[in-house]
């Protein structure tokens, strides 16, 4: 998902709230509620994790240790576009290393990390499942297939253009 | 289907992730908004996975005389000329027509019960999969049938849980009948963590209505009420077309309460998976579910007896489930004669990697991995030999070209060192390294173990650290049963399959490549040119025309030159990451 602008506000309590009532009516839902969040925000903000301990009635740590055990989650905010690269058998077999080594020269970002423009944050995911298309990657929730250098420079720089058309929305 | 009776024109899109990834979208829009611009009577329909995926965009052309006609690798482009020399002047564009030899061989050996209605319906319309004779299971069981008729037809189908363990589905139902509880859960594990496997994926995208059918029927012979989708959050349209299929089943009164009129009621609600892939383990799973750490459980108890929230649960796999209606609808004796003799049914499998025809199918057991390779699969894709074929995933094991001719069922593959797993095959052939690929299931299991047990978690950490070593040339006499060794102890000492498994890889490779393991510990060489650290790159001059593009991808800057004349390749500075070999027309680097 592209981040809205709003999601780069301050994490907001009323947000979190709700958040956490909506989904607090089934048992074990912690993890739905952690999943909505990062939906929301692109990332699992240090303060909600107080917050949701206090509403659900769980200790800090746990919820803690259930954000830092599960690979989704993140806990600093991403970038504008998020790439995930997949590293599954198929693709390994077919590249994907020689591939991820050009978005990483292009986007400015190296895996785990959020390049210094903020504009592209590079994961690493083990399989996306698309294996008949190796490499792939997958372009803030679209799966490209097929993969070549080239083809890494063509989306990348076709992303770019689209950024520089939009005017910045204000911070708010 | 109403619309086989209609005289107009139906064309047909595959939009399952594969053909979404290769363009898919656009190719139904330029085909929708070119219809519509035309006024011609055609129904655009899209679909699921038909299954060649290694031709996607496919597109499927039925004309009014029914006569069928498949497109491969459709590119919007190619739509103009489809609609007015096929659908307007009646003459297929013959060049990009998949030739019918090729679908004929890459269907004549499968058998596709599962995938059914893959590619043929379209997986967003209930009516679609009611026209072809859905929800009629359940109609039948709900009419006609006692929980306990249930489980015997599915026992005697023979049909085993299809995730990889292969435990007789019948039976793990016949337990959790016999609970005593009131509240009973039955979870569908569609968190599919196989790198290299998309089955579920596809069975999700293509025909979800199949899976819910599926699970109600296991509710009913259990006696569940409730069940649960456990889906990885890495397969956003398969949530997708689940939540769009359960709304429809809702409103149609085929899930909720007194479903059907019958005393009967069953809901369902999906729970997505959150990057762990030690949670397709059942008792992991459940953790999961209740808003846990996801970390296994000794067994027993038995989720049978107490699952998730302690009460009886029966967890089964997607493709498990998608085979259960058609089971019934045909009975147990059409099913079990399909299979070996305690291998029963089908298998889908994902073959992916160097594969000229790669995609997805679905083989009776008992099938040659020689049929699946060359027969369906149509050899390797880049003309290489074929050296071995890894399957089961990460837990599977690789076996080698010589034994081409195991047949695939759960005691055959056993016997190899292998596991049969939930469907991944990934197709090698001489460029591919089996430590490389040994090194890189382990990083992934190691990443992903979930720390509780000793042997696992640090066990795997050493034998990876071992392929590193040997991978980058610095292996050394006894490394080979030092990994075996741990192997071992790795199997004996942890808690879960992810333990148990992880070393499969390392067992099967040393056992059938044991000579490339000595190549790259005592001659430091990488017979397939993979493991960076023990190869080089080189232009060949009399290839190279000093054309520069090389230098444009080097991340090192280790390509120097004039123009016009062979460039050269600094060895010190290349970090041999293959780019100047994968840009370069002219096939002029080459590696050692």
């Amino acid at each position: 998902m592209v981040i809205e602008a709003s999601a780069r506000e301050k994490p907001s309590f009323v947000v979190i709230d709700a958040i956490v009532h909506k989904h607090n009516v089934e048992a074990g839902a912690v993890i739905p509620v952690l999943q909505e969040i990062q939906e929301t925000y692109g990332y699992v903000p240090p303060v909600a994790i107080q917050r949701i301990a206090e509403n659900m009635n769980v200790p800090a740590s746990e919820v803690f240790g259930i954000v830092t055990f599960y690979a989704q989650f993140r806990l600093q905010p991403l970038g504008k576009n998020l790439i995930k690269v997949c590293h599954g058998t198929a693709c390994h077999l077919c590249g994907t290393e020689t591939v991820a080594e050009r978005l990483s020269q292009v986007t400015g970002a190296k895996e785990g990390e959020t390049s210094q423009d903020g504009m592209f944050t590079v994961e690493r995911v083990a399989c996306l499942g698309c294996c008949s298309l190796a490499p792939c990657i997958m372009v803030n929730g679209e799966t490209y297939g097929r993969l070549t250098p080239e083809a890494i420079d063509k989306i990348v720089n076709e992303i770019r253009k689209k950024e520089a058309k939009e005017v910045p929305a204000p911070v708010g | 289907m109403s619309w086989a009776r209609d005289k107009s024109w139906l064309i047909k899109v595959g939009l399952a992730s594969c053909g979404i990834a290769a363009g898919g979208r656009k190719v139904y829009d330029a085909l929708s908004t070119q219809l519509g611009a035309r006024g011609l009577d055609v129904k655009l329909k899209q679909t699921g996975c038909m299954g060649m995926c290694y031709n996607e965009v496919l597109v499927e052309v039925l004309s009014p005389q029914k006569e069928r006609i498949f497109y491969g690798k459709v590119t919007p482009e190619k739509v103009e000329r489809i609609i007015s020399e096929h659908i307007i002047g009646g003459k297929p564009v013959t060049e990009w027509v998949i030739p019918e030899e090729e679908i004929n061989s890459f269907l004549a050996k499968q058998t596709r019960i599962v995938l059914r209605n893959c590619g043929i319906i379209d997986p967003e319309s209930i009516d679609d999969y009611l026209a072809a004779d859905g929800y009629q299971a359940i109609d039948q069981i709900l009419r006609s049938m006692s929980p306990q008729e249930v489980v015997s037809e599915v026992t005697n189908s023979g049909l085993r849980g299809r995730g990889g363990a292969g435990f007789p589905t019948g039976i793990k139902w016949g337990f959790a009948r016999k609970s005593a509880d009131r509240q009973k859960y039955i979870i569908c594990n569609a968190d599919e963590g196989d790198p290299g496997a998309f089955m579920d994926r596809s069975v999700l995208e293509s025909d979800p209505h199949s899976v819910i059918e599926g699970m109600l029927i296991a509710g009913y012979a259990v006696g569940a009420s409730e069940g649960y989708i456990y889906v990885r959050a890495e397969y956003p349209l398969a949530i997708q077309r689940l939540e769009i299929a359960l709304a429809q089943a809702r409103e149609a009164g085929f899930i909720g309460e007194s479903i059907l009129g019958y005393n009967f009621d069953f809901d369902i609600k999906i729970r997505q998976g959150a990057g762990a892939f030690v949670c397709g383990e059942e008792t992991a799973l459940i953790m999961s579910i209740e808003g846990r750490r996801g970390m296994p459980r000794f067994r027993p108890p038995f989720p049978a007896q107490s699952g998730l929230w302690g009460k009886p649960t029966t967890i089964n796999n997607v493709e498990t489930l998608a085979n259960v209606p058609w089971i019934i609808l045909h009975g147990a004796d059409a099913y079990n004669i399909y299979g070996t003799e305690k291998s029963k049914g089908t298998k889908v499998f994902a073959l992916a990697g160097k594969v000229a025809h790669g995609g997805l199918i679905e083989v009776p057991m008992g099938i040659t991995l020689r049929e699946i390779v060359f027969d369906i699969g149509g050899g390797t894709s880049t003309g290489l030999e074929f050296k071995a074929i890894q399957i089961g995933g990460p837990s599977g094991g690789v076996i080698p070209a010589s034994l081409a001719d195991t047949r695939v069922d759960y005691e055959s593959v056993t016997e190899t060192g292998a596991i049969m797993g939930s469907g991944g095959l990934i197709v090698m052939d001489e460029s591919s390294c089996v430590v490389d690929v040994t090194k890189f299931f382990l990083n992934f299991t190691q990443a992903e173990s979930c720390g509780k047990c000793t042997f696992c978690r640090v066990g795997t950490l050493r034998m990876l650290e071992i392929l590193q070593r040997i991978t980058e040339g610095n292996g050394k006499e006894g490394d080979i049963e030092l990994l075996e060794e741990l192997a071992q102890n790795v199997k004996r000492a942890s808690l879960c399959g992810l333990g148990q498994t992880a070393p499969n890889p390392v067992l099967t490779t040393v056992k059938y490549f044991r000579d490339e393991y000595e190549a790259h510990i005592y001659e430091k060489k990488c017979p397939a040119k993979k493991c960076p650290a023990l190869i080089t790159y080189e232009i060949i001059p009399e290839k190279c025309p000093g054309c520069g593009l090389c230098t444009k991808y080097c991340p090192t800057g280790a390509i120097s030159g004039e123009k016009k004349k062979p460039y050269v390749i600094d060895n010190e500075k290349c970090i041999r990451c293959g780019l100047c070999m994968k840009v370069c027309r002219l096939d002029a680097v080459s590696v050692h």
